[in-house]
């Protein structure tokens, strides 16, 4: 909650930005086929037309688990706009993934 | 289950020491668990074991950091002469820094550390690796917050590391009551190694200690280890108990006159000996002597000085004629100087014990063991002694320490601790008689060979160490200029009493020649009184017979009886 304030003077900049956000999984586990349906419906809902997801499926590309510094599966990175910010889990809790992901105003419309 | 029924494999860690208290090491191709406090050295022991691996067991490894980036652990590493960033370019070693900050991750819903798995999976594939280091793997604990998933996760990483056959060292950091902070002992339960970083009096002991070893038999002590420019050691001693084999064979002292009070030979190889005294005896001059003559020999000598520096001794010993340079020089000679209270004495031990290791000598010199005492405690000085002590014994070492007694105290009390880990015990002694002060040797103890009990007075000049028969009279022992003046005053009258004997025999001669004389005036006295009564005897004859010879011509003139014989002098008396 404490960072509440400080984020809330960059969002003007970050609503006309593109949003890309990437999910980590491994395989095609429930976990993940869950987290990439709730990332889909929050993203329709809040940032529709602005956002592109990619899939990144770590057991394809193993290397990219060091790169981009991913240890749980499922992950959500917030890639664009910055800072990077990252959610893990299955992104069942809507409130964390609007919070996690920066999605301020709607956040405060929802709640 | 299978593998519980067979003697447990093991992993040769190559770290000094560990593989000796372990019985080869860590179990192969299980993980093990080393916990500690900050600072206690658990990520130098994971790397250890990894470069260890990758240089002489030929097994490449992973280092996977949970705190320290890849670049901070070369850098750090590289002080220790660990080349990781050759190793990492041959690809005989991979670093990975698994990055995890609680206020960049959001977590909803349910996970798993797949990406982990992964992570690790690719790394040891790329290197084909056979050991693996998660240092410190409990970090999850604070970058995530589901610790029900955690924990699950942890039993099935180590499952899964086992089902791979890969060596695992797994990092803890030492909770308030338990082992670890989050109960890793729990999942690593194989072998449990616990690293510990004590403060005590300023200073600074590191001890190593394994908890657990399942299916393994293992030293259970708390080893002391040191963390040098070549990485850890540790220290195997503990107690070897009192079964070395020992020598009958002599060496010399060095000092022809001590070698003479110890029946005539010298010390036994092996043994400990012990030089007490107060300052100033000539302990480490004694212990110089005797370092030179074992480099003489053409055997090693190690020589452990806490007071001085080699050069200072070099230079000193040279003053009594002790020529260490030339053993220096030529190699047989090493030293090793510093402060006792650099640090604690279990380091101390540890260096003891890896430079005695590195260099292999014949002699071990400590000048003194008594500065030890600052650093610890009496019981662990004891302790540490005798562990050193029968470590050299087991090496057939000669040991010689000098022991500095402080003034006024008794001076075999002083000394009495370690007494009993003691062969030869030679104590040095002032002895301060008419304003001045001399040097008195003598053996306290000497298991195993006749020895003298007497006090020798000791010695220093430039041509070296001599020792002198003290003079022992009723006024007690007399050393220096008193026992040179009693020396004087003893030949002096000695003189006197010869020469009165010599004078008494030429009185003799003198009476005996004159009494001879005496005889020989008397003799010829009896021998001139003899002729005179002969003379007189004679002319008696004479007289008479002419008496005779007068009468008969009497008678016959007066033509007396012609019957009677003329001479018959007797009757005519008769008439």
């Amino acid at each position: 909650m404490a960072r509440s304030s400080t984020e809330k003077k960059a969002e003007g900049k970050k609503k006309r930005e593109v949003w890309i956000l990437k999910l980590y999984v491994a395989g095609t586990s429930p976990k993940s086929i869950r987290a990439f349906e709730n990332l889909k419906k929050i993203c329709e809902e809040h940032l529709s037309g602005k956002y592109r997801i990619e899939i990144v499926d770590l057991l394809k590309n193993p290397k990219l688990a060091k790169g981009d510094q991913i240890i749980a599966v499922p992950t959500l990175v917030r890639q664009l706009p910055p800072p990077v910010k990252k959610i893990i889990g299955d992104l069942a809790n809507r409130e964390k993934v609007l919070v996690g992901l920066d999605i301020r105003s709607d956040v405060r419309k929802a709640g | 289950m299978t593998r519980r029924i067979k003697a447990i494999e093991k992993a040769p860690t190559g770290i000094k020491g560990f593989d000796e208290i372990s019985g080869g090491g860590l179990p192969k191709g299980r993980p093990a668990l080393v916990c500690g406090s900050a600072g206690c050295g658990k990520t130098l022991f994971g790397m250890e074991f990894l470069v260890r691996g990758v240089l002489e067991f030929n097994e490449p490894g992973v280092f996977v950091s949970f705190e320290e980036t890849g670049e901070e652990l070369v850098k750090n590493f590289v002080s220790l002469g660990f080349e990781l960033e050759r190793m990492i370019a041959e690809k005989r070693l991979v670093m990975d820094h698994v990055h995890i900050e609680k206020s960049e991750i959001e977590e909803t819903g349910e996970y798993d550390l797949e990406g982990l798995f992964i992570r690790l999976g690719e790394a040891i594939s790329s290197v084909g690796a056979k050991r693996i280091v998660l240092d410190t793997i409990e970090s999850l604990f604070s970058g995530l917050s589901n610790t029900g998933i955690l924990r699950a996760e942890l039993r099935r990483l180590f499952r899964w590391l086992k089902e791979r056959g890969i060596t695992a060292v797994v990092t803890g950091e030492s909770g308030g009551r338990t082992l670890t902070r989050h109960g890793l002992e729990e999942y690593v339960a194989d072998c449990v190694i616990f690293l510990d970083f004590r403060v005590t009096e300023q200073i600074a002991t590191r001890r190593l200690r394994i908890i657990k070893y399942r299916g393994s038999s293992h030293g259970a002590d708390e080893y002391p280890f040191l963390i040098d420019e070549k990485g850890i050691s540790i220290l195997p001693v503990t107690s070897l108990g009192l079964d070395y084999r020992v020598s009958s064979e002599r060496i010399s002292s060095g000092v022809p006159g001590l070698d003479a009070m110890l029946g005539g030979r010298g010390f036994y190889r092996g043994s400990t000996i012990l030089v007490s005294g107060t300052a100033g005896t000539g302990k480490s001059s004694l212990a110089a002597k005797f370092a030179e003559s074992a480099c003489t020999r053409g055997e090693r000598c190690l020589y452990f000085a806490f007071e001085e520096s080699p050069d200072q001794i070099i230079r000193n010993m040279g003053s009594i004629g002790t020529d260490l340079k030339a053993c220096f020089r030529k190699g047989s000679l090493r030293f090793h100087a510093g402060r006792p209270s650099l640090y604690g004495l279990e380091m101390h031990l540890v260096t003891f014990h890896k430079l005695i290791t590195e260099f292999k000598p014949h002699v071990v010199i400590i000048d003194p063991i008594s500065n030890l005492r600052t650093v610890g405690e009496q019981r662990d000085v004891k302790s540490m002694l005798t562990r050193l002590f029968d470590f050299l014994k087991m090496s057939r070492t000669t040991t010689l320490v000098t022991s500095l007694s402080t003034a006024g105290g008794p001076l075999e009390t002083t000394d009495e601790e370690i007494s009993s880990l003691i062969d030869t015990w030679i104590l040095l002694r002032d002895i301060e008689i008419q304003g001045e002060r001399n040097r008195g040797l003598y053996i306290l103890k000497s298991r195993g060979m006749p020895h003298s009990n007497q006090i020798r007075e000791f010695l220093l000049s430039n041509r070296g160490i001599e020792l002198v028969e003290a003079y022992l009279g009723p006024g007690g022992v007399l050393t220096g200029s008193a026992r040179a003046a009693q020396e004087a005053k003893e030949s002096a009258a000695l003189l006197k009493a010869r020469r009165e004997t010599e004078r008494s025999i030429r009185e003799h001669e003198r009476r005996k020649k004159a009494l001879e004389a005496k005889i020989d005036e008397l003799r010829a006295e009896l021998d001139s009184e003899a002729e005179e009564l002969h003379v007189i005897v004679e002319e008696a004859m004479k007289g008479r017979e002419a008496l005779a010879a007068e009468r008969s011509e009497m008678a016959r003139l007066r033509k007396a009886e012609p019957g009677r014989a003329p001479g018959s002098v007797p009757e005519e008396k008769g008439d």
